[in-house]
């Protein structure tokens, strides 16, 4: 017989015996990739100052990470690229001007505080670069704040600080000045991001752009940012209708701040929110009544980071009462106990 | 109607518009006693004894049982444990063929199955030792006789043929659309149903039309065909994508209404009646990248593995996975001495690349495997249950439903390995409710 029948040639282990291709690296490629035309219109707005900060955010993620594997005596984890990622999406959440230090700070805090001590990636309950972003808007509240305002590509000038539109929104309705007299940008230089804000978040189209690419590829499903988007809509478009001159415009809300940034590639963070569509939706929902609560009445200008934590802190929950009705199964009551009693 | 859920594998159906060969006679046969759900048969031949093709080996044990038969005529050699495709050696007959391939003297037709009380057809179908050639051995006479409780309106030919690779349903639709018509009428007759329908994948359109073409009935036997994803051969699924009927958790077809048989099982009933051959040989495709030429072939059950492999031309240096079945549920081999089963539908050698061993690593809650899920489950959960010995957790998320298609395992970006754990979880989950009954009672 010619053919070979040894024992140990064979690899053996339980179906199925093929798989899609798709892993942790090539997902985490895939957002990145998403996220490359925002960024360029980040460094392309802000200049080689908003370049300095993605380099060095995605240089202290990865310097942290390969620490942290080393420190807990772990196998290598760079290579899945979600240590970048975080790096990409922590550098988009800061402002241009973000000094080197603090930088850095927000990626140790990311990657040991928002990941490494829950156990790697998939283990942490929040989004690592939200964790971070808040961190450093609560301990450097100045430094996080200085907004730069794009050189103007219309106006030719040279960059100067000043308020973001949402900012300038929540100063003119603190000082009772109607919204109109607020000095607030126009929409088409709120979509394409002529505007101030953190370096990544403010081209509305890159953005959208990458979002798109993002569902066609399967890696994010509507729910979160239909869900997200749409609540704010809502919710702020009845503020608007009944008080126009102290609330904005729900298409300012969507374009200006961190809502579409937030809606497509932060809540939508596959390890802190909901595995089912129904629990999606669910989050994108209360993501988008907290965005609107806190952009509305709240102390912040912006909403979308603390939003979307505290919706990681509930994502347990929604995966739990969200488990889908199995096939052949009778009706499910939505708060009935399983059969182990 | 499009059931939720599934995936789209490469459907690699390299053997699909290769006729069936028949191998040459060899020089030993291992019939193993138990190739099908339920008791195994009790042994009738001894040591040394003079055998004929289709001769019975064994006697059914008990009710969910079948024989088996001489695949050839000979001497039995021995009667011994021997290597076998579900892994843990079992007893089987070896058979030393003499070369003249004689049939045995009690074999004949039974006539025209329409004269044919539907009893008899159903001791016939036994007494042949059919079982669902699709792959689960269920014995045949055992499905055609539902309870009185549970009326049946209708049968349900499986020829989805979902899983990729194999295509030896597909080749007996286009080889013997005849039999597997007049099958079907057979099967009809016995359940005493007035309606039946033939269900297809669409990458098999061809199929649709020799059956049809063969079909003196059209009026009662539909042939349909339905969406190209796995799992469409999952009775549950073929059930719903052609009734919308959805079989209850934990239930039966029957609990529906419906009986399903394989298209292949269907011919060989056919077969078992007209010609009083019982089930010696079937179709099975050979095939993967590392076999070199891969075929359908006609095997004599009982034949090692081995040989069919040789038989179509040996396998390539780089392999790294023999397997039973398709590349979905099929079950590895790590010995090729095991010998072709009655369920066995095909034999997939894969190459090392295709089947390099990925580390598998934490979830990331992708809820990819939730899309999957043909179920509904949620394999996410389930699988972090029984990596942390949570298994009293299990009953919550409906493990006993999952059917081990691999569809979660197949999209999981993190490689786990979920169909073990949930091999693993059921077993556990099973021994908790058998404690509760006790303690309970």
């Amino acid at each position: 017989m010619s053919t070979p029948t040894s024992i140990d040639k064979f690899i053996v282990s339980a179906s199925p015996h093929v798989h899609s291709g798709m892993n942790v690296q090539t997902v985490m490629r895939d957002v990145i990739l998403a996220l490359a035309p925002a960024v360029l219109a980040g460094i392309w707005f802000f200049g080689f100052d908003a370049f300095r900060v993605l380099i060095l955010a995605v240089a202290a993620c990865l310097g942290f990470e390969i620490l942290m594997n080393r420190l807990l005596g772990r196998p290598l984890t760079i290579k899945d690229l979600s240590a970048a990622l975080t790096g990409v999406l922590l550098a988009m959440n800061l402002p241009s001007a973000s000094p080197w230090w603090m930088v850095i700070i927000g990626s140790g805090v990311a990657i040991i505080l928002g990941k490494a001590i829950y156990g790697g990636l998939g283990y942490n309950p929040f989004n690592p670069a939200l964790v971070a972003r808040v961190f450093l808007l609560i301990s450097f509240p100045v430094q996080m704040t200085r907004w730069v305002v794009p050189k103007g590509i219309s106006t030719g000038m040279d960059a100067t600080t000043g308020a973001t539109p949402l900012g300038a929104a929540k100063e003119a309705a603190a000082l009772g000045t109607p919204l109109n007299e607020a000095g607030l940008p126009g929409n088409l230089d709120l979509l394409i991001g002529n505007v101030g804000g953190s370096f990544g978040e403010v081209s509305a189209l890159a953005l959208l752009l990458g979002g798109a690419f993002l569902l066609y590829r399967g890696i994010i499903r509507w729910q979160i940012p239909v869900g997200f988007i749409g609540t704010v809509v809502v919710i702020t478009g009845i503020a608007h209708l009944t008080q126009p001159d102290k609330y904005l415009n729900p298409l300012v809300h969507i374009l200006a701040g961190g809502l579409i940034l937030g809606a497509f590639f932060m809540a939508t963070d596959m390890v802190t929110s909901p595995v089912t569509r129904k629990g999606m939706l669910f989050f994108g929902i209360g993501c988008g009544v907290l965005t609107s609560v806190i952009r509305l009445w709240g102390g912040y200008p912006e909403g979308v980071s603390f939003a979307i934590l505290l919706m990681n802190a509930v994502t347990p929950l929604i995966d739990r009462y969200t488990k889908p009705k199995v096939f052949g199964q009778p009706e499910r009551k939505l708060f009935e106990e399983g059969t182990s009693s | 109607m499009k059931f939720k859920g599934g995936i789209h594998p490469d459907y690699n159906k390299l053997t699909a518009h290769l006729s069936t060969t028949s191998m040459p006679l060899l020089e030993r046969y291992i019939v193993p006693v138990s190739q099908h759900i339920g008791a195994p048969g009790e042994i009738i031949v001894e040591r040394g004894q003079e055998v004929k093709r289709g001769q019975p080996l064994t006697t059914p044990s008990g009710f969910v049982s079948v024989p088996v038969h001489a695949p050839t005529s000979g001497k039995v050699k021995k009667i011994a444990a021997f290597a076998h495709p579900m892994g843990k050696p079992q007893q089987g007959i070896e058979i030393i063929p003499d070369g003249e391939d004689t049939w045995w003297e009690d074999i004949q037709g039974h006539g025209p199955w329409r004269q044919l009380k539907p009893e008899t057809l159903k001791n016939i179908i036994r007494d042949a030792g059919l079982v669902g050639l699709g792959g689960a051995s269920f014995p045949t006479h055992v499905k055609l006789s539902p309870p009185k409780e549970k009326p049946i309106d209708l049968l349900i030919l499986n020829g989805a043929e979902c899983e990729p690779y194999l295509t030896s349903d597909h080749r007996i639709m286009l080889e013997h659309p005849k039999e597997v018509m007049e099958g079907i009428g057979l099967l009809m007759k016995v359940l005493g149903v007035s309606k039946s329908i033939v269900g297809i994948e669409s990458n098999k359109a061809d199929a649709k039309k020799a059956l049809e073409e063969a079909c003196p009935y059209d009026q009662v036997i539909q042939v349909e065909l339905l969406e190209t994803k796995y799992p469409q051969g999952s009775e549950k699924h073929l059930i719903y994508a052609l009734t919308g009927r959805q079989v209850p958790a934990g239930g039966l077809p029957m609990d529906s209404g419906v009986v399903v048989q394989n298209v292949g099982t269907a011919l060989s009933c056919f077969e078992a009646v007209t010609l009083g051959r019982p089930l010696i040989e079937r179709v099975v495709t050979v095939t993967g990248s590392a076999i070199k030429n891969p075929a359908n072939v006609m095997v004599r059950i009982g034949t090692p593995v081995a040989d069919v492999i040789n038989f179509c031309g040996g396998l390539t240096d780089n392999t790294g996975k023999v397997i039973f079945g398709g590349p979905m549920m099929g079950i590895v081999q790590f010995n090729l001495d095991a010998p072709v089963l009655k369920g066995t539908s095909g034999i997939l050698g894969l190459v090392e690349d295709e089947v390099s061993q990925f580390e598998g690593s934490p979830c990331i809650r992708c809820g990819n495997c939730v899309d999957a899920c043909p179920m509904f489950l949620v394999p996410s959960a389930m699988g972090l249950l029984v990596e942390r010995n949570r298994f009293d957790d299990l009953g919550d998320y409906h493990i006993t439903d999952c059917i081990e298609c691999g569809s979660c395992a197949y999209v999981c970006l993190s490689h786990r390995p979920l169909v073990q754990f949930f091999k693993r979880g059921k077993l556990e989950w099973r021994e908790i409710l058998k404690q509760q009954e006790a303690a309970s009672s």
